[in-house]
């Protein structure tokens, strides 16, 4: 990335609290830039507390009715988080082994893209090798290539092993019930990496030379200097990236019905149960609205949680540098 | 729940006497508990073959799927076979993915013909085995098997179906206001003057439906082909032996756009003609529980649209009659689709479901659970369960009835699902009846 | 509700595995990458030391910078290729071969694609998406985050943007169904915007049927835009934080005020982070199709490319169809290439 001021974190901290956003909007006067934000947050938040009411009214009466005909008559009740959580199908089970097997599915598939990204990211910002820009290029470039259009090959292989002129490379791997999961993760990492890849590499290539140059004078290699520099320094970086990966992952319903769907309940995640509830001819869909906010907590709860980290910055990281 | 206690029971006696039972081992010869507790095994011997697993795929999912499950219970029970089910709504587009991946199911639940032609063509399909041959052609007619009959070979055997030629009503309404139930089209259209004379818009339509928007607006289409024309020139037009804008596809098209097109007649409930094409098509009935629409032409499965409560029954709150044929020297012309069981391996086991899933036992098995139409020749009547069902099965046992398969099912998928899918969308929103079929007849894979 | 974790059991010891094979590895390869190169380092100096004695010229040693690289890019290159080169090359080729890849097609595919009536409108549909959603995306989210940075309650209200992001697909079509649906006149409303026109005394209308002005797109695109204003609010948050206070403290006793604070001081700390996000938004806009599909399908002259070739490969069996269209996604995609091309060289001939 382009960068004419001068890097962001080379200058130690000070105790000072302010930032310049929080100066613009104290000088913009705080009330217009309360108001401001105000309407924003509702513009964005109306929609969703319509599908919170709703999600609480008889089935019959969101077919019929807006959802702010509530306030007028009120009308509640738990069933749609009934079904969703406790009734439902025989045959598939509660909704609690789903949400297994969402968390089964997504921590690992969070937790390779993250370390590997970070390691590409580093080798293309900060060891010097020949093409390495190149390989940057083409790694960022493969970003737009549809997923739709890799899951039949990656599904062959899984299934079939991969062949060149007649040669087996790879074995078929016959997986089946838990072990699915393994294709899942595999294929979950490879679609993540060309936007992880690109975004830590934003990140890390902004670290300051100076900090990386002190280091290797001292005579750490570049695995000491990722461990114990870059690391740390990227930790709000490496953050947003682990809560959008979980995101991708947790809410991802088209890679889950092909890899992860041959396992029936024994695999399948939250996004593939909750797309059937609504029935053979999409009858019962109200049932969706409660399940959408049932899937919706545990991404909320990591968001939250890892607030902290975005706030802890660059720079609370480079006194430790 | 009732239905499953039994064999949980069972299992759960089992357990406490320190058997060890796997799902494998249930069905073994010896285990004399179970076969009492849930039936005669002696009917499932020829399809025994102990330990093996069969996966299924389709697009019948959660209860209808609970109920196919418990349909097949005493099967693989007896046989050994474990039958490992999966429904999902993005069944085609899926199944089409995991074929080409070479991971496809052992057996599929095919709603299209016209799917099921080009996985046979690509060599994907395993053609019946003898049996199943045999099975099949035992219980449907010869009118259903052709559509799962690919260069001469049939790829599978029919298995559930549904009836679209109804018109959904309102008995209780209809007593109250003293309308007749229509049996001629003069007499439909007679009908609808009245209602609308009233001040009132008779008819009521949806064809939302996400990413199949459209589909029931081609159902009414291929309904009034088979009403407008002979189920020969019906042939013709899904076999594109006449050109899709042909002057009787036009006329068929006209004739529907007289009720669908026409501000008096619709949209009961949800306001003009335009706003069917973003009307949900499972919300489209309803307004006929509240009186604001009269009829609405949609398949025997609408009856699981209604809201909970509410008693479908020639005595109850709605109900549906045959949409009757434009010139009743014609016959009786139905409009049906359903499901065919195609098999993408050919190991033994799978032939043995394949088969058992063609037998008349299955049928009935299933018929008795409830929300099952099927053509087997072999389901009694009596054992099916709600009135609309009964009705279905009765028209497509009824050897005088004339049955078409639904014809955007059987063209190919660009135009089954795509482009006559779209055009129908344009022509409710106001393009004229020409340029949308020769937009339809321009996209016809050459 | 009678759930036993034991029944789970299975699944943790899968979990269990993989985190087990996650620190395996991983750790394995900082170990490799560690040990390796201080015993090769160990054995250049004793190397060293000889060629010194005997007056040998020594090599540079950029080629064992190499291997390291390999080293640190090996897993990341080696999935890429499993997972998205080698199928981007497989598009690629069936975009030249028949419906069903039985045979060479030619150019066909693609002269199908531009001969397409409607193809046209698709490519100026994807054109508005790709000019609406990156530009409002990020100016709703930059402000946003400006806006609520160290104000009280900053966790809350950033968590309200980020929502839509955390709602799962299937649950915002019917946020979005609950905002357009149409009733007549006559009836009770259950749509929200036309709930609004009502109260306002107005007519309610078929809003995505609006093809004036491409109105029923745009009302797509917000949909979007709702989806990505969070993501833009994320990242640009955090890079907000990353000022350091001394310049804002440097640039407050210049006496500079709020609107100079933010284009002199706040927009170019930021510049790095604001142009990911203009161009994650826009690739991932070049690619969206699940919005359009669950909500029009295409119809009404909405439909993008990326809806476009998921029907043509997926529901009409049209490999080559599909394909032709995914390799025109990589063909847009060209521009932003070459602009990044252009950013990394300026980059390192600044280092």
């Amino acid at each position: 990335m382009t960068t004419t001021n001068p890097p962001a974190a080379v200058v130690p901290p000070l105790q000072k609290k302010s930032t310049a956003a929080g100066r613009v909007r104290q000088k913009l006067s705080s009330r217009v830039a309360t108001v401001i934000a105000i309407v924003i947050a509702l513009f964005w938040t109306i929609p969703t507390f319509g599908l919170l009411i709703s999600s609480f009214r008889p089935a019959n009466d969101i077919k019929t009715t807006g959802w702010w005909t509530f306030f007028s008559d009120p009308q509640l009740t738990l069933e749609n988080y009934n079904e969703v959580l406790f009734g439902g199908s025989a045959s598939s089970g509660q909704l609690a082994g789903y949400f297994i097997n969402s968390l089964v599915i997504t921590i690992p598939a969070v937790l390779f893209p993250m370390a590997i990204c970070s390691l590409a990211a580093y080798a293309l910002a900060w060891i010097d090798f020949k093409g390495r820009d190149w390989v940057y290029i083409m790694i960022f470039a493969l970003q737009i290539v549809p997923l739709q259009m890799a899951l039949v090959p990656l599904l062959r292989f899984f299934s079939q092993g991969t062949e060149i002129f007649g040669i087996q490379l790879t074995p078929a791997w016959g997986l089946s019930d838990t072990g699915l999961f393994i294709q899942v993760w595999f294929a979950h990492t490879c679609f993540a990496l060309p936007f992880g890849v690109y975004l830590l590499h934003n990140f890390i290539s902004e670290l300051p030379r100076d900090i990386m140059e002190a280091a290797r004078v001292d005579g750490a290699n570049h695995p000491k200097i990722f461990r114990s520099i870059v690391l740390p320094l990227i930790t709000p970086a490496l953050a947003s990236y682990g809560i959008f990966q979980f995101l991708w992952v947790w809410n991802d319903l088209l890679v889950a019905l092909i890899f992860a769907s041959g396992g029936g309940r024994d695999t399948q995640p939250m996004t593939v149960r909750l797309a059937e509830l609504a029935g053979t001819r999409g009858n019962e869909w109200q049932r969706l609205t409660s399940g959408a906010f049932v899937s919706m907590v545990v991404p909320l709860i990591v968001f939250l949680s890892l607030q902290r980290y975005f706030v802890r910055g660059l720079l609370a990281g480079s006194v430790k540098g | 729940m009732a239905v499953i206690s039994g064999p949980r029971q069972a299992i759960a006696v089992a357990s406490a006497l320190g058997l060890v039972l796997t799902a494998a081992a249930c069905g073994g010869g010896g285990d004399d508990d179970n076969a009492a507790a849930t039936g005669d095994c002696s009917v499932y011997d020829a399809y025994k073959h102990e330990g093996t697993e069969v996966s299924m795929y389709a697009s019948i999912r959660d209860t209808e799927a609970d109920l196919l499950e418990q349909s097949w219970a005493e099967f693989t029970e007896c046989t050994g076979i474990t039958i490992k089910y999966e429904g999902s709504g993005e069944f085609e587009a899926q199944l089409q993915v995991r074929v080409d991946g070479g991971n496809a199911p052992d057996i599929a639940f095919i709603p299209q013909p016209g799917l099921i032609a080009r996985f046979a063509e690509a060599g994907k399909l395993k053609a019946v085995g003898a049996e199943t041959k045999t099975m099949a052609e035992a219980n449907y007619s010869a009118d259903w098997l052709k559509y799962a009959t690919v260069g001469g070979q049939l790829y599978g055997a029919p298995f559930g179906s549904n009836v679209k030629s109804f018109v959904w009503y309102s008995p209780k309404t209809f007593t109250e206001k003293g309308y007749k139930v229509p049996t001629t089209w003069d007499e439909l259209i007679a009908l609808s003057d009245q209602i609308a004379a009233a001040g009132e818009k008779p008819w009521c339509a949806g064809i939302e439906s996400g990413d199949a928007t459209g589909w029931p607006a081609t159902d009414w289409i291929e309904d009034l082909m088979l009403r407008t024309q002979t189920p020969e020139v019906y042939d013709q037009w899904v076999n594109h032996e006449i050109p899709f804008n042909d002057p009787k596809v036009a006329e068929a098209v006209d004739k529907a756009g007289s009720i669908l097109k026409n501000d008096k007649y619709v949209n009961g409930g949800f306001g003009d003609s335009k706003s069917i094409s973003t009307t949900a098509f499972q919300e489209g009935g309803l307004p006929i529980l509240e009186g604001k629409c009269a009829l609405h032409r949609q398949a025997s499965f609408y009856a699981n649209q209604w809201p909970e409560g509410t008693k479908v029954a020639e005595d109850g709150d709605v109900y549906a009659f045959y949409f009757p044929a434009v010139d009743a020297a014609g016959g009786k012309p139905i409009l049906g689709a359903g499901e065919f069981t195609v098999a993408f391996t050919d190991r033994p086991e799978v032939q043995a479901v394949q088969t058992y899933l063609a037998s008349g036992e299955h049928a009935n098995a299933r018929g008795k659970l409830g929300n099952w139409v099927s053509a087997n020749k072999k389901l009694d009547i009596n054992n099916v369960q709600n009135p609309i069902d009964k009705l279905s099965v009765g028209i497509l046992q009824d050897s005088t009835t004339v049955f078409r398969f639904d014809g955007s099912d059987l063209m190919p998928a660009s135009v089954g699902a795509g482009t006559f899918w779209k055009g129908m969308v344009d022509w409710i929103n106001g393009k004229d009846t020409a340029s949308t079929l020769t937009y339809i007849e321009g996209s016809w894979p050459k | 509700m009678n759930f036993d974790l034991a029944d789970h059991a299975d699944k943790f010891l899968m979990l269990g595995g993989g985190l087990i094979a996650f620190v395996v590895l991983v750790g394995g390869l900082l170990l490799v990458l560690d040990v390796i190169p201080t015993k090769l380092a160990e054995r250049r100096t004793v190397r060293l030391a000889a060629a010194v004695e005997a007056g040998t010229p020594i090599k540079a040693g950029r080629s064992r910078e190499g291997w390291l690289a390999l080293g640190f890019l090996l897993p990341a290159v080696l999935l890429l290729a499993i997972g998205l080169i080698f199928p981007a090359i497989r598009t690629t080729l069936l975009s030249f071969r028949n419906k069903d890849s039985s045979e060479w097609a030619g150019f066909d595919n693609y002269t199908w694609m531009f001969a397409q009536p409607d193809i046209r409108q698709v490519l100026f549909n994807t054109l508005i998406w790709v000019l609406v959603v990156p530009t409002l995306a990020t100016a709703i989210g930059l402000l946003y985050a400006i806006m609520v940075d160290k104000a009280r309650g900053e966790a809350v209200a950033k968590a309200l943007i980020f929502l839509p992001m955390a709602i799962s697909f299937v649950g915002a079509s019917i946020i979005w169904k609950f905002v357009y649906a149409y009733r007549s006149g006559d009836q009770e409303q259950i749509g929200l915007l036309n709930q609004i026109v009502v109260w306002l005394g107005g007519e309610p209308q078929q809003w995505l049927l609006e093809q004036g002005y491409k109105l029923n797109t745009l009302l797509l695109i917000v949909i979007l835009i709702w989806i990505q204003a969070g993501f833009a609010m994320v990242i640009l948050s955090a890079a907000i934080k990353a000022i350091p206070a001394e310049i804002v403290e440097a640039a407050r006793i210049d006496g500079t005020n709020a609107w100079q604070m933010f284009w002199r001081v706040t927009l170019p700390a930021i510049r790095p982070a604001v142009i990911v996000v203009v161009i994650t938004i826009t690739i991932g806009t070049l690619k969206v199709f699940d919005i359009v599909r669950t909500m029009t399908n295409g119809n009404y002259e909405t439909s993008v490319i990326a809806n476009e070739m998921y029907n043509q490969s997926f529901r009409y069996g049209e490999t080559g169809h599909g394909s032709a269209l995914a390799v025109f996604l990589f063909v847009l995609v060209i521009p932003i290439v070459i602009f990044q091309i252009r950013n990394i060289r300026k980059q390192r001939s600044e280092a």
